[in-house]
C-alpha cells in the first residue's frame, strides 16, 4: 500500500525519452486507498440519502437530498475524475456547464411559476381535431 | 530544420520544395483523398462547397416565396406549398448555411493558419464534423421528399406535434447538424488553447480567433439544449410523451423556453464570427492598426455570455409571464452594448485610414451599415410596448434579415473574397467583384427595407394572402430580391471565373499581417515551409507593395517569393 | 490488493504502451492536454443536454408536486438504490483502472475494465427489470399511461400517500378521462371552479377507473422518468461499448505509462454517466 498523500511515479523507471516531440507525460495516479475511501464514502452517503427519506423534514427533504447528491458529485469529480490535480480550466468547464444549467432552470422556472396563476384550469384546447 | 537564429524575411525561397510537394489542393488526388482527408484546409473547402450549395437551395426557395407574394392571392403555388417553402427556406438557411457558414468553412481554413499551426488540434473530429454535417444535409433533403414541413423553422408545439409531414425527419436532421456544430466548437476551443505558438499570448491573437473562440463557447454550451429539445419533440410526436402537449397536461410555453435557450445564442453563433471577419478586414483594408483591440476582444466574450440571458424576448406575446418579460426586455437592451462597442471601434479604425475600395472592403462597409440598421431595429423589438405591435409582422422579418443576411451573409462574402486568393491561389477581377458587391447592397436594401415599413403598417409575416394595399410593398420587395439574386450570381461568377482564368495569387495580395499571409497561396499540405515571423497582427508599417509579385512584402526584403 | 499494485509489470510486454505523436503536435504532453480538454468540453455538452431534462423535471415538480409525490411510490426504491451502488462500484473500478493504466499494470487494467463492463450489464439488467414491471402495469409515458391498471396496483410499493390534498388547480384534464367518461367534463368544470376559489381544496375527480387518491396528470411523471432514465441508459450502453473497445486495446497491449489517454478519457465519460445517475436517483426515487 502506498503512503497517504504520496504522488506516485510510474512504476516503470525506464529511461526518460528525449526523442523529437518528447515531453513525457507525468501521470498522476491516485493512491488506491484514496479511491477506496471515496467509494466507501459514496456508499455511506447513498445509504444516508435513502435513510433520510424516512424522516419528515417538510420542504427540506429535497434540499437535503440535493446537498448529499452534490457532495457525492463533487467527490466523483474531484477524485475519480482527477479534477483536484488537473488543469483549472477543466474545472471551469464543468462549473460553467452547471451554472448554465442552473441559469436555464432558474429563469424557465421563474417564468413558469409566474404565469401559473394565469393558466386556466380545465380542458386544453383540442389540438388534434 | 532551421534552428532559427536569424529567421529573417530574406530567406532564400526553396522553389524546389514547392514543386515536390505541391499545394494542399494538388498534393494528393482522387475522391478518397478528399473525403477521408484530415487536412483542415480540405475539410474547409469541402464545407465551403456544401454550404454554398445549401445557400443556393435556400436562396431559390426564397425567390419562390417572394415570387408567390407578388400578388395578394395565389400566384405560383398553393398555400400549403407556400408554408412548406418558407419553413424549409428558414431551416436550410439557418441550420445548413448560416450556422456552419463562417466557422466551419472559412474558420476551418484560416484558424490553424492564423495560429501558425499545422492543423487543428483534433483533425479526426473535424472530419467527423463534416461527415455528420453531410448526413444532416441529406436528411434535410429527404424531409422534402417525405412531404415537407410546414411548421416554420421554430417547430412550435403543439402544431409541430400534430401536423402532417416529415417533422421527425427534419428535427432529427437538426439534431445531427447540432453534433456537427458541437464538434467544430470543441475543436476550435482546444485548438486556440493548445496550439498557439510560443509568443502568441491571448492578446496577441488576431480578433478573428477571439470571435471564433467566443462562437465555440456558445456552440458547446447551447447546442446540447437544442439536441434535447428536438429529442423531446420527436418523443412527443412518436410516443406521445406529453411534456409539451397541453392535451396531456404538458406545457407548450416550455417548448419555447427550450427552443430559444439554444436558438437565441445561436444567432450569436451566426453573427460573432461575422464580426470577427469584419474586425480583421477593416484593419487590413484601411491600412491602420485596429482601434480598441481589447475592447473588441472582450466584447466578443461579453456577447457570448449575454447571448444566454435574452432568449425570452422571442416570447413576449407567447404567454410568458409579465415578470420574465420585463427582465428579458431589460437584458436585451444590455446586449446592444458590446455590439455597439464593436461598431464604434470599426468606425474609429476607418477614421483617417487609407481605405482601399476593394470588394472585401465594400462588403465590410455594407456590413457596418446593414448590421447597424438590423441592430438598432432590434431595440424597437426589445421594447415591450412596440413589440406587441410589431411582433410577427414583416418588421421582424426585415430585422432578422438585416442582422442575419445583411450581417452574417455579407461578412461571409467579405471573408470569402478576402481569403479566396489564399484558398485557391487565384486573383479575381476586382472590377466585377465590386459591381457584384454594389448590386448585392442595392438589392438587399430594396428587398428588406420596404419590409420595415410594411411590417409597421401591420402586414403579418408568413401570410399567403394579404390585403391589396400591401401589394406595392410586396412587389418592390420581390423586385429587390431579383436584383439581389443577380448581384449574388455576379459575385459567384467572379469567383468561378477566377478559378478558370484568374492570375496566380501572390503570398500576400491584400497586405494582411496575420500569419496566414506568410503561407503560400494556396498553402502547402503542412501549411508553412519556412519559419514564421511572429509580428503584431495589426501592424502594417513593415509592409510595402512589390510590383514584381503584385503583392505585399516585408519592407526591406530584397525579394519575396510568390507562389509558383 | 497490495500485491496487485506492487507487482512488477509484465516484462518486455510494452508497459509503456504504444505511443504515437501526431505530426501537428509538438510534444506528447500537448497532445494529451488537447485530448483531455476536448473530453472535458464534451462532458460539458453532456451536462447541458441532461440539463434540459432536469429543467423539465424541476418545472413539473414545482407545478405538480402531488403528481411526483404519488408517482414515486410506484417506483422501486430498493432497485434504484442497488443500481446506484452498482454504478458507484463501477466508477470505483474505472478509477482504479485508470490508475492501473498509468502505472502500466496491464493485467490489472484488463480485469478492472472487465468488472466495470459487468457492472454496466448489471445496471442495465436491473433497469430492464424495472422497465418490464412498469410496462406490465401500464405505468408508461403520456398517452400510453393506463390509469385503469392503477386499481389493482393499490398504493404502490408499501408507501402510502401522505398528502391527500389534490392540487388540481393548475392541471389540465388528461386525455383518458376525456375518452372514458363523458361526465368527466362536468366534474372537471366543477373542479376548475372550486380550485379557483380554494387552491388547496380537496377535490375528487373521476379518472377512468383509477383509485380516487390518484392525482391527475400522473403520466407526466412517467414521461419524464422514461426520458431521463432512457437517455441515461443509452449513455450507459454507449459507455459499455467504449469500455469493450478499451478492453480489446488493453488486451492488445496498447496502453502503458506513456499511453493511457484513451483509458483516462473513457474513464471521464464513465464517471460522468455515474455523476448524472447520482442526481437522478434521489430526484426520481426519493421524493418526500
Amino acid at each position: 500500500m502506498e503512503k497517504p498523500g504520496q504522488i506516485l511515479e510510474p512504476e516503470s523507471t525506464g529511461t526518460v525519452h528525449d526523442e523529437p516531440g518528447g515531453g513525457n507525460l507525468h501521470p498522476h495516479a491516485v493512491p488506491l486507498w484514496m479511491l477506496a475511501a471515496v467509494f466507501a464514502v459514496l456508499i455511506g452517503l447513498t445509504i444516508l440519502t435513502v435513510a433520510v427519506t424516512y424522516v419528515d423534514l417538510g420542504r427540506m427533504n429535497i434540499g437535503v437530498a440535493l446537498i448529499i447528491a452534490t457532495i457525492k458529485g463533487v467527490l466523483v469529480a474531484e477524485i475519480f475524475m482527477h479534477l483536484r490535480w488537473d488543469r483549472p480550466f477543466h474545472r471551469i468547464a464543468l462549473i460553467s456547464a452547471v451554472c448554465f444549467v442552473a441559469l436555464f432552470i432558474g429563469i424557465a422556472m421563474l417564468d413558469s411559476l409566474s404565469y401559473l396563476p394565469d393558466v386556466i384550469p380545465g380542458h386544453a384546447p383540442a389540438v388534434d381535431q | 530544420m532551421n534552428t532559427g537564429a536569424t529567421t529573417t524575411a530574406d530567406h532564400v525561397p526553396g522553389t524546389a520544395t514547392h514543386d515536390d510537394h505541391g499545394n494542399y489542393l494538388t498534393c494528393d488526388k482522387g475522391f478518397r483523398s478528399w473525403i477521408l482527408t484530415l487536412d483542415h484546409k480540405r475539410i474547409g473547402v469541402m464545407y465551403l462547397g456544401m454550404i454554398l450549395f445549401s445557400f443556393l437551395v435556400g436562396g431559390i426557395m426564397a425567390l419562390l416565396v417572394r415570387t408567390e407574394l407578388l400578388t395578394p392571392t395565389q400566384t405560383i403555388m398553393s398555400a400549403d406549398d407556400y408554408n412548406r417553402m418558407f419553413t424549409l427556406h428558414g431551416a436550410v438557411m439557418i441550420f445548413l448555411f448560416i450556422i456552419p457558414g463562417i466557422p466551419a468553412a472559412l474558420g476551418n481554413f484560416v484558424l490553424p493558419l492564423m495560429l501558425g499551426a499545422k492543423d487543428v488540434a483534433l483533425p479526426r473530429l473535424n472530419l467527423a464534423s463534416f461527415h455528420i454535417y453531410a448526413v444532416g444535409a441529406v436528411m434535410a433533403v429527404l424531409s422534402i421528399l417525405l412531404g415537407g414541413v410546414d411548421t416554420g423553422w421554430t417547430f412550435y408545439t403543439p402544431y409541430s406535434t400534430t401536423t402532417n409531414g416529415a417533422v421527425i425527419m427534419v428535427t432529427m436532421s437538426v439534431f445531427v447538424l447540432g453534433f456537427s456544430s458541437i464538434f467544430t466548437g470543441i475543436n476550435f476551443i482546444v485548438t486556440v488553447h493548445k496550439m498557439r505558438p510560443a509568443g502568441m499570448g491571448w492578446f496577441k491573437m488576431p480578433l478573428m480567433l477571439w470571435a471564433l473562440y467566443s462562437t465555440a463557447i456558445i456552440q458547446v454550451l447551447a447546442t446540447p439544449v437544442l439536441a434535447i429539445t428536438v429529442l423531446l419533440l420527436v418523443a412527443e410526436r412518436a410516443l406521445g410523451i406529453g411534456i409539451f402537449d397541453p392535451a396531456l397536461g404538458g406545457d407548450p410555453v416550455l417548448f419555447q423556453h427550450f427552443f430559444w435557450f439554444y436558438s437565441h445564442p445561436a444567432v450569436y453563433i451566426m453573427i460573432l464570427p461575422a464580426m470577427g471577419i469584419i474586425s480583421e478586414l477593416v484593419a487590413v483594408y484601411c491600412r491602420k492598426p485596429i482601434f480598441g483591440y481589447k475592447a473588441i476582444a472582450y466584447s466578443s466574450i461579453a456577447i457570448a455570455i449575454f447571448s444566454f440571458l435574452v432568449w425570452g424576448h422571442h416570447m413576449f406575446v407567447s404567454g410568458q409571464s409579465d415578470l420574465a418579460t420585463v427582465i428579458f426586455s431589460a437584458l436585451t437592451f444590455s446586449v446592444s452594448i458590446p455590439s455597439a462597442v464593436k461598431v464604434f471601434n470599426w468606425l474609429s479604425t476607418m477614421y483617417r485610414g487609407s481605405i482601399k475600395m476593394d470588394a472585401p472592403m465594400l462588403y465590410t462597409m455594407s456590413f457596418i451599415v446593414l448590421f447597424g440598421i438590423g441592430g438598432l431595429t432590434g431595440l424597437f423589438l426589445a421594447t415591450l410596448s412596440t413589440d406587441v405591435h410589431l411582433h410577427d409582422t414583416y418588421f421582424i422579418v426585415a430585422h432578422f434579415h438585416y442582422t442575419m443576411m445583411g450581417g452574417t451573409m455579407i461578412a461571409f462574402l467579405a471573408g470569402l473574397y478576402h481569403w479566396w486568393p489564399k484558398m485557391f491561389g487565384r486573383m479575381y477581377s476586382m472590377k466585377w467583384a465590386n459591381i457584384g458587391a454594389t448590386l448585392v447592397f442595392i438589392g438587399f436594401n430594396l428587398t428588406f427595407f420596404i419590409q420595415f415599413i410594411m411590417g409597421s403598417k401591420g402586414m403579418p409575416r408568413r401570410y399567403f394572402n394579404y390585403p391589396p394595399e400591401f401589394e406595392i410593398y410586396h412587389q418592390i420587395s420581390s423586385i429587390g430580391s431579383y436584383v439581389l439574386a443577380v448581384g449574388l450570381f455576379v459575385a459567384g461568377g467572379v469567383l468561378v471565373h477566377s478559378l478558370l482564368a484568374g492570375r496566380r495569387a501572390p503570398r500576400n495580395p491584400c497586405g494582411g499581417a496575420t500569419l496566414e499571409w506568410q503561407a503560400d497561396s494556396p498553402p502547402i499540405h503542412h501549411n508553412f515551409d519556412e519559419p514564421l515571423v511572429l509580428t503584431d497582427p495589426y501592424d502594417y508599417s513593415g509592409q510595402e507593395w512589390d510590383e514584381t509579385v503584385q503583392g505585399y512584402v516585408i519592407a526591406g526584403a530584397s525579394k519575396e517569393t510568390s507562389s509558383t | 490488493m497490495s500485491s496487485a499494485t506492487n507487482s512488477s509489470p509484465d516484462p518486455g510486454q510494452g508497459n509503456e504502451g504504444k505511443h504515437h505523436l501526431a505530426h501537428y503536435f509538438d510534444t506528447r504532453a500537448q497532445q494529451y492536454d488537447s485530448h483531455k480538454l476536448a473530453m472535458w468540453l464534451f462532458l460539458a455538452t453532456e451536462i447541458l443536454m441532461f440539463g434540459g431534462l432536469f429543467c423539465a423535471y424541476a418545472i413539473y415538480r414545482a407545478t405538480h408536486p402531488e403528481v411526483f409525490l404519488y408517482a414515486h411510490t410506484l417506483l422501486d426504491k430498493n432497485l434504484g438504490a442497488i443500481n446506484t451502488i452498482v454504478l458507484l462500484f463501477s466508477s470505483f473500478t474505472m478509477a482504479w483502472g485508470v490508475r492501473a493504466a498509468m502505472l502500466g499494470q496491464r493485467k490489472l487494467l484488463m480485469g478492472l475494465l472487465a468488472v466495470t463492463i459487468l457492472c454496466g450489464f448489471g445496471f442495465m439488467g436491473i433497469k430492464s427489470i424495472e422497465y418490464t414491471h412498469k410496462w406490465k402495469h401500464g405505468l408508461l409515458w403520456g398517452e400510453r399511461f393506463d390509469y385503469a391498471a392503477l386499481q389493482d396496483h393499490g398504493g404502490g410499493h408499501g408507501e402510502t400517500v401522505v398528502d391527500e390534498h389534490a392540487h388540481a388547480a393548475d392541471d389540465q384534464i388528461d386525455a383518458h378521462a376525456d375518452d372514458d367518461h363523458g361526465h368527466a367534463d362536468v366534474d372537471d368544470e366543477a373542479a376548475a371552479v372550486m380550485a379557483e376559489l380554494d387552491r388547496d381544496a380537496e377535490i375528487t375527480v373521476a379518472h377512468g377507473h383509477a383509485p380516487e387518491d390518484v392525482p391527475r396528470n400522473l403520466h407526466i411523471f412517467f414521461g419524464i422518468y422514461f426520458v431521463m432514465t432512457g437517455l441515461h441508459g443509452i449513455h450507459v450502453l454507449a459507455g459499455m461499448g467504449m469500455l469493450t473497445w478499451l478492453l480489446v486495446r488493453a488486451t492488445r497491449g496498447d496502453f502503458g505509462t506513456h499511453n493511457y489517454t484513451a483509458v483516462d478519457l473513457g474513464g471521464l465519460y464513465w464517471h460522468l454517466v455515474d455523476l448524472i445517475w447520482i442526481f437522478l436517483f434521489p430526484l426520481l426515487y426519493l421524493i418526500h
